[in-house]
C-alpha cells in the first residue's frame, strides 16, 4: 500500500480556505475569421480538453472560414487596422503585407509546435470537444453544410447553443 | 510471509498532485499513482507514453506537447484522451512521476 499526501498535509497544516470549484466545462465562440484572431479560441478550447475540462466551440460569422474546407488552409492576418502590429495602416494595406505577415507568424506558430489550423481542428476534435457552425451565418453567406470540413458536427441555432452550454463558461473571442 | 507487500509507504505530493521527489518514482510506484489518479492498471499502451514523455523530460527538462507526443509515440489524441481521462498531460505527467508540464500545447 501507498499512501499519498501533500506538503501541507505532511506538515499537518489545514488548508484555511476551501480551494474554488474548478471549471468543468467552456463553450468557445470564435467569431472572427483572420489567423490570430482564430488561434486564441482553438489554443483555449484544446488547453481546456488538456485540463479535463470540457469544450465545445462554436464558429460563427467570419469565423466560419476556419472550418470551411477551402478556405481553413488559407487564413491570412490582418495587417490593416491593428495598431498592436506596430504597422502603420497605410503600409499595411500595401499588396503583399499580409501575404508576409502571415507566412512569419505561421512560422512562429510551427515553432510553439501548434498545429497548422485544419490539423489543429482535427486534434481538437479527436479529444472529444464538439464543433459546431452558427445556422444564421450559414443561411448569411449561403452556405451549405458540405462546406465544412468533416470535423463540424452540425450546423445550430443561437438557442440550440445555449442549450449545449449548459454550466458552461462562454468565452467570446 | 512477504513484507513487501504490507510495507506501508508514504510518498510525499506537490501541491498539484504530482510527486514532490522525482527520485522516489520506479514502475511499480507508477501502478500506485495510477491507481490514485483513478486511471487503473496500466497496460503496455499507457507504458508507451510514459516511457516516451520520462524520455522527453531527461532530454528537454520538460514534458513533450501532446502534438509532439501523438506524432512521435504512435499513440493517437484520441487513445491517449482514452487511456488518460479527463486531462491527458497532467495525468500521464503525474503518473510518470514528473511535474506538471509547463507548455499550453
Amino acid at each position: 500500500m501507498t499512501k499519498f499526501v501533500t506538503h501541507d498535509q505532511k506538515n499537518g497544516e489545514e488548508q484555511a480556505t476551501a480551494a474554488p470549484k474548478p471549471i468543468e466545462k467552456v463553450s468557445i465562440i470564435i467569431s472572427k475569421g483572420s489567423l490570430e484572431e482564430v488561434y486564441p479560441g482553438l489554443i483555449m478550447a484544446n488547453g481546456a480538453r488538456m485540463e479535463g475540462i470540457e469544450a465545445t466551440i462554436f464558429f460563427t460569422f467570419f469565423g466560419l472560414d476556419a472550418i470551411i474546407d477551402k478556405r481553413m488552409d488559407k487564413l491570412k492576418v490582418a495587417t490593416v487596422g491593428n495598431p498592436a502590429m506596430h504597422i502603420p495602416t497605410m503600409i499595411g494595406g500595401l499588396p503583399g503585407m499580409s501575404a508576409f505577415a502571415t507566412k512569419k507568424m505561421k512560422k512562429e506558430i510551427e515553432k510553439l509546435d501548434i498545429p497548422p489550423v485544419r490539423e489543429f481542428i482535427e486534434m481538437i476534435h479527436d479529444t472529444g470537444a464538439e464543433i459546431y457552425a452558427c445556422r444564421a451565418t450559414v443561411d448569411m453567406f449561403h452556405l451549405e453544410e458540405s462546406d465544412f470540413c468533416e470535423q463540424v458536427d452540425g450546423v445550430i441555432s443561437v438557442g440550440e447553443f445555449y442549450e449545449k452550454s449548459a454550466g458552461s463558461q462562454i468565452i467570446f473571442t | 510471509m512477504s513484507t513487501e507487500a504490507n510495507t506501508e509507504k508514504t510518498i510525499v505530493l506537490d501541491q498539484d498532485g504530482h510527486l514532490a521527489n522525482l527520485e522516489d518514482w520506479n514502475e511499480e510506484l507508477a501502478q500506485d499513482l495510477a491507481d490514485h489518479e483513478g486511471i487503473g492498471a496500466l497496460t503496455d499502451r499507457h507504458w508507451e507514453v510514459i516511457n516516451y514523455i520520462r524520455e522527453e523530460f531527461e532530454k528537454n527538462g520538460d514534458a513533450p506537447s501532446i502534438r509532439k507526443l501523438t506524432k512521435e509515440s504512435g499513440v493517437s489524441t484520441k487513445e491517449l484522451y482514452q487511456l488518460f481521462p479527463k486531462g491527458p498531460a497532467k495525468k500521464a505527467a503525474k503518473v510518470a512521476g514528473l511535474p506538471k508540464p509547463k507548455g499550453c500545447i
